[in-house]
This record gives C-alpha cells, sequence and structure tokens, in this order.
C-alpha cells in the first residue's frame, strides 16, 4: 500500500488544509513595491558606481558622505534586501519540500538578510560621518 | 527538495511493437506510454503503427481505431469526441491537449502519447484527479445568495454578463492544471490554473453574494500566490482560454481590498 492510499483524510480535508494563511496579497504587494521603487534607485547607482570605477579610496569616501549619497544608498540597500529575502522565500517554498529545512532555510535567509542590511547601513553611516565631521 | 527524477518503478522502459496491416496505406507511428498496476512492471512506451487512411482525422480516432482493432487493453477516458467534455485530456507531441481536437497531420514525426504530466497514474493514460476535483469543490462553485431568491431570472447587465466571456467556456479538461510546475511541485497546496479560473468565474459574477469570502479563502501564500505567471496554462489550453490573466484578476482583486 502506498503513502497516498494510507492517508485515511479525504481528498477534500486534505486539500481545505489549515486554510488560508491571508500573508499572500500582503507578500506579493510589497514584493512589486520594493521592486518598483529599485528601479530608479538602481539606475542612479549603476551610474553613479560606473563613474567611480577608477576613483581613489578618498574620492570613494567623499561620494558616499555628500550631497543625498548617503539617503539613496541607505534605501537601495533597505529595499533591495528587503526584496531579496522575499523572493528568495518564495523560491524555496516552491522547490524545498521538507517542512524542516524550509522554515531553517527561510529563517536564515532573513536573518542574513538583516543582519548584512544593518552592516550596510553602518558602513554608510560611519563614511558619511568621515565626511561630514 | 523537488524530485526532478523519476522514481525507479516510475521510470519508461521500451515496450511492444504492433506493425499495421499489410494492406495499410498511410502508415504512422504512434508512441503510447503503457502503465498496468497489476503487473508490478514499469511502464512501457509501446509503439502501434497506424493506417491513417483508413482512420478519422484525430488523434483520438487513432486512438479509437488502436483500442478496436489492435488492443483492447489500451486504456483511456474518452466520451464527446468533439472538444467539450474534456475527458481525453492529454500529453501529446509534448504538449497537454485533447486528442479528440488534435489533428493527427498537426504533428511531424511519431506520435507521442503520454497521460497529463506528474499526476498518480491508475492506468495507461488514465490518471488520478481526485485531488483536483476536490479543489474545485472547495471553490464552491455555483451561485451562492443569501438573499431570497427572486420569482424570475436574477438581473444582470449586458456588461457584467460579459465579464464572464473567457471563463465559463472552461471544460475542466485540466490541461492547464498539470502543465503549470507550480502545480507540478505544490500541487497539494496550490489550487492551480483551472481551478482559480473556475474560481474567478464566481468572483466575477455580479450576481453572486460572497466575492468576499471567496476572496478570503484565496489570500494564501500556496493557494494562489504560487501563480509566479510563466503562462504554460494559457499556452497549453485546447479551447484557447486565459487562466494566467484569469489569476492575474483574482490577485489585482485582492490588491483593491488592502
Amino acid at each position: 500500500m502506498d503513502v497516498r492510499s494510507m492517508n485515511m483524510r479525504s481528498h477534500l480535508s486534505r486539500v481545505r488544509g489549515l486554510g488560508a494563511n491571508h500573508i499572500g496579497v500582503h507578500h506579493f504587494w510589497v514584493q512589486r513595491i520594493t521592486a518598483i521603487a529599485l528601479i530608479p534607485l538602481m539606475v542612479w547607482f549603476m551610474i553613479e558606481a560606473l563613474q567611480l570605477v577608477n576613483a581613489s579610496h578618498e574620492a570613494f569616501v567623499f561620494w558616499v558622505g555628500s550631497d543625498y549619497n548617503p539617503v539613496l544608498l541607505g534605501l537601495l540597500i533597505v529595499f533591495s534586501f528587503y526584496h531579496g529575502q522575499l523572493g528568495l522565500q518564495v523560491i524555496i517554498e516552491d522547490y524545498v519540500r521538507n517542512e524542516g529545512y524550509k522554515i531553517t532555510l527561510i529563517i536564515t535567509i532573513k536573518l542574513f538578510a538583516l543582519a548584512v542590511a544593518i552592516c550596510s547601513l553602518f558602513s554608510v553611516m560611519r563614511l558619511t560621518f568621515k565626511v561630514l565631521l | 527538495m523537488v524530485e526532478f527524477a523519476l522514481p525507479k518503478n516510475s521510470r519508461v522502459v521500451p515496450g511492444k511493437t504492433f506493425g499495421a496491416s499489410r494492406d495499410a496505406t498511410e502508415v504512422r507511428k504512434f508512441k503510447i506510454y503503457r502503465y498496468n498496476p497489476d503487473t508490478g512492471s514499469n511502464p512501457s512506451l509501446d509503439t502501434f503503427e497506424v493506417d491513417i487512411g483508413s482512420c478519422g482525422p484525430m488523434v483520438l480516432d487513432a486512438m479509437i481505431k488502436i483500442k478496436n482493432e489492435v488492443d483492447p487493453t489500451l486504456t483511456f477516458r474518452r466520451s464527446c469526441r468533439e472538444g467539450v467534455c474534456g475527458s481525453c485530456a492529454l500529453n501529446i507531441d509534448g504538449t497537454n491537449t485533447l486528442a479528440c481536437t488534435k489533428p493527427i497531420s498537426d504533428i511531424k514525426g511519431d506520435v507521442k502519447i503520454y497521460p497529463l504530466p506528474h499526476m498518480s497514474i491508475i492506468k495507461d493514460l488514465v490518471c488520478d484527479l481526485n485531488q483536483a476535483y476536490a479543489q474545485y469543490q472547495n471553490i464552491r462553485p455555483f451561485l451562492w445568495t443569501e438573499t431570497p431568491a427572486p420569482n424570475r431570472e436574477r438581473l444582470q447587465s449586458r456588461e457584467d454578463r460579459e465579464r464572464l466571456d473567457g471563463l465559463w467556456e472552461c471544460i475542466l479538461c485540466f490541461c492547464c492544471q498539470t502543465s503549470c510546475p507550480s502545480y507540478w511541485w505544490n500541487g497539494d497546496r496550490y489550487m492551480g490554473p483551472a481551478v482559480l479560473l473556475q474560481a474567478y468565474r464566481w468572483i466575477a459574477d455580479s450576481r453572486d453574494e460572497h466575492t468576499w469570502f471567496r476572496l478570503d479563502r484565496l489570500d494564501d501564500s500556496f493557494r494562489l500566490f504560487r501563480c509566479h505567471t510563466i503562462m504554460n496554462c494559457t499556452n497549453t489550453c485546447p479551447k484557447g482560454l486565459n487562466p494566467g490573466k484569469a489569476i492575474a484578476e483574482i490577485k489585482k482583486s485582492l490588491v483593491k481590498r488592502l
């Protein structure tokens, strides 16, 4: 007897499962909002980064700390890591069947994204204060 | 992880070959998936040489000819033979479609016929649709109202009626459902394109009074949002419908009420 026929629940009961989780549309919407916000930020960042290809360390530090650059960099970091972890969560939910692996991977990715984003924000702040002080 | 390779007992091995009769005028080869649960052996791919000259134009015609004249044990579902009942949905020439509306002349080379992809097989080309039917049952596919029924028809404007076009034509053949990788990997939780199109058919109906409830039950990261809009469903639909658009409309309705 295979695993499926050993399951005594009706098909309807299995399909209904534990019910709707009511977080689908929120996840979907935030993913789209961050994606839209990232379009202009990414364009700005790539144009600026290309101009800094051969720049000295001092010139780079000055760029980070001047004008609105720290604010835009901060937004870029927050939106891209938030968007990235949402996307990776979807991929894991798609392909990882084992519930244990699934939850472990999702938690790891969320904590990792948060940690790296905070490190990046802190670095931008440090460089900005170097320029300002 | 997802199973990318078939389990050992599901690997398809070469099967028997049935030659055409000597007086055949135009011979085409049909390679058909066979599986018999009673023998316990692996599924096989049998080759049938069919005289197209003495056979109807559609793939189903050839399959019925094989069943009648060559091998009566060949098992498949069929009923209306004109694209209305949805019984003969199969994977033909690499695409899910209805055997009764697929002309043999459309196919170059051997005609390969498999059951709908990634479903449990009961026998030969007959797959287990219990899960999909339960999912359909779960969306309550009928008009659901609380206002007492009027003594005449429930009125609907011409525009409201037009919103149902492209939805009511679905025959529930599950070609789209089984063409969707999200349904392959997460079919136990994801509703699938056919069921979501049907769900939208009732969400879009101006006479229904439970739109809110239907949307509530779909706001789930698996039931609805496993759809990543790859559009296999729309590409494969033998009735030319657009389940991808219906799913997008459900998502839009959910965003509207945020």
